[in-house]
């Protein structure tokens, strides 16, 4: 189960050169800046571009040298960044616009099931310029979604959107990345959103793809720090196990360890997404308990690179499975002798739970 | 009070108008959607020959298309050899000039909408399994209806306004080709002002009503 694709497409002035291998499962986000080719590679992968090159999707081939399935033809779910409902068409109509044109048993319950997964219920009867752009965007998801697509593709479907009305649709996306069980390829040059949804990243630059892998080993590569946000760091999944009601706190298990985070109301069992920052964390090559630092865990240095100011070097670590960075000046580095290998304790000053 | 044979133009004219606005609809929307969307070389020449009868003199417009259906135009030869015999001085004569001199009004209209409807929806369409066959009927069509009821609009109000064209090709024999604006002309001519008023002044108070119609719905819609 995987997802190939390669294509080579030349306009004036922009050539998409990109070579990936993607789980057949799972959120990927095609993460760069605007301009650097994601959605003309999405709009590739969906056959509304056509550029040359290979396509194949859990062992059926769209596009080769002599084949080019055409879109409508392709069994897949498209979310646009600006929604695209039909404007003559209320919102039942919209949904059912491509559920109507696959064939498929149970399609009145997987109809309830998508609305209510989305919260359209009271939406139905109203025309598309009656909806929010919160709306309108969760209407298209589950228009995608009605034509029980085997691949979903979303073109920053937050990007148009104000703080709230991401904040509005983000637990809808998270949901969804819970509950489905088709790949996902979501489009972004959004951080926050790359780290709370995605399981595989895929980062795009000036039309190629630099790099590619899980999430949390991409994050963690020292070659080509990638910021999410303000700052390199390393963002890996777990599980909230117990609150603690006294200090208000919360104990998160993860592949290597686990984390006392400040409590923000996750229920026990949740799956969350944890940042850390590479400036939070500091490595000690003993155990200290006299600290005010909560999170002490053994690791492993892996490797370190130079940084952008000659007094900082970039650390990369292992606790248990999960890569972490540090940053440290290069002085802390050569006095604490952190060669590949070296087993040490991190101090983590600040976790952030994202989702 | 009009008279029977002013009856009689009126009807000659309503068939002709509404004849000539629905052949219009079928092949003027191909063209439009052609042109709304290509990106060939030929969009220039194509589009300025639909828009001549803007510019063009309806008699010159007539004129050639008198020699084009004559017995011995190009056209003239084929309904002769068809069996059809010739079209000018005959309703569909008629008919086929309309339709030459009508074509931008009607083409435009539907042109202008689709332009506006632009690629985007389409390719959502296509997204969600919509040939495009049925993107065309189930997305592009609904959402020109605007450009659709301006273009009938237009086509059926300018074919009734038709004068030169008719002349050159259809004459003005009772029943089969005197429209309205002809019988005018032999209204004034014979000097019955008050026949003549009778019609005119329909013509007057129709041309204001579409056009009151039109601008009200199209200015309902940017509102």
């Amino acid at each position: 189960m995987s997802i190939r694709a390669r294509f080579r497409l030349d306009y004036p002035g922009f050539a998409l050169d990109a070579d990936l291998d993607l789980p057949g499962r799972g959120v990927t986000a095609v993460f760069g800046t605007s301009g650097c080719g994601k959605t003309t590679l999405l709009r590739c992968i969906a056959g509304l571009e056509r550029g040359a090159g290979r396509l194949d999707v859990n062992g059926e081939t769209w596009q080769d040298e002599t084949r080019f399935v055409p879109t409508h033809r392709r069994p897949l779910g498209y979310v646009f960044q600006d929604a695209r409902l039909f404007a003559h068409l209320d919102v039942g109509r919209n949904l059912d616009y491509g559920m109507r044109r696959v064939s498929g048993a149970d399609a009145a319950s997987r109809r309830a099931a998508v609305i209510d997964l989305l919260g359209l219920g009271p939406l139905l009867v109203r025309l598309p310029d009656r909806l929010s752009g919160g709306e309108r965007q969760r209407v298209a998801i589950a228009r995608a979604l009605l034509t029980a697509p085997s691949l979903l593709l979303m073109d920053e479907p937050l990007a148009a959107l104000d703080h709230a009305r991401k904040q509005e649709i983000l637990p809808y996306l998270e949901r969804l990345r819970d509950e489905l069980d088709i790949p996902l390829i979501y489009v972004s040059h959004a951080a926050e959103e790359v780290a709370r949804l995605a399981d595989h990243l895929v980062v795009m630059e000036a039309g190629r793809a630099v790099a590619q892998g899980p999430l949390a080993e991409t994050l963690a590569r020292l070659d080509l720090p990638i910021r999410l946000g303000e700052d390199a760091g390393a963002v890996f999944s777990a599980t909230v196990a117990e609150r603690d009601a006294e200090w208000h706190l919360a104990r998160v298990e993860f592949d290597g360890g686990e984390l006392w985070v400040r409590d923000s109301g996750v229920p026990v069992g949740r799956h969350v997404q944890v940042r850390i920052l590479a400036r939070d964390v500091s490595i000690a090559n003993s155990r200290h308990d006299d600290v005010s630092i909560m999170n002490l865990l053994p690791a492993t240095v892996i490797a370190h690179a130079g940084e952008d100011h000659p007094s900082a070097v970039l650390v990369q670590l292992r606790v248990g499975a999960t890569p972490l960075l540090a940053r440290l000046t290069r002085r802390s580095a050569q006095r604490l002798d952190l060669a590949p290998g070296r087993e040490v304790w991190v101090q983590i000053k600040a976790v952030a739970l994202i989702g | 009070m009009p008279s029977p044979s002013d009856l009689a133009a009126i009807w000659l004219t309503v068939k002709l108008a509404a004849v000539t606005t629905l052949i219009l609809l079928l092949i003027g929307t191909p063209i439009a959607w052609w042109l709304a969307r290509t990106r060939s070389w030929w969009k220039g020449p194509v589009g300025a020959v639909v828009a001549l009868p803007i510019v063009l003199p309806p008699t010159v417009l007539g004129f050639y298309l008198l020699l084009l259906m004559g017995p011995e135009g190009i056209v003239g030869q084929f309904t002769q050899w068809a069996g059809i015999g010739l079209l000018p001085f005959t309703f569909w004569g008629l008919v086929v000039a309309s339709v030459f001199y009508s074509m931008p009004f009607v083409v435009q209209p539907i042109q202008n909408a689709f332009e506006a409807i632009g690629e985007q929806p389409l390719e959502a369409a296509a997204t969600l399994r919509a040939s495009p066959l049925d993107a065309f009927f189930s997305v592009a069509v609904p959402l020109a209806k605007p450009g659709f009821i301006t273009a009938s609009i237009l086509g059926f109000a300018h074919t009734v306004g038709e004068f030169g064209v008719v002349l050159m090709i259809g004459g003005n024999i009772p029943d089969k080709t005197r429209v309205v604006s002809v019988l005018i002309y032999d209204h004034v001519e014979a000097l019955e002002y008050a026949q003549a008023h009778w019609l005119a002044g329909g013509m007057l108070a129709f041309s204001f009503l579409v056009l009151l119609a039109l601008y009200t719905l199209t200015g309902k819609r940017r509102a």
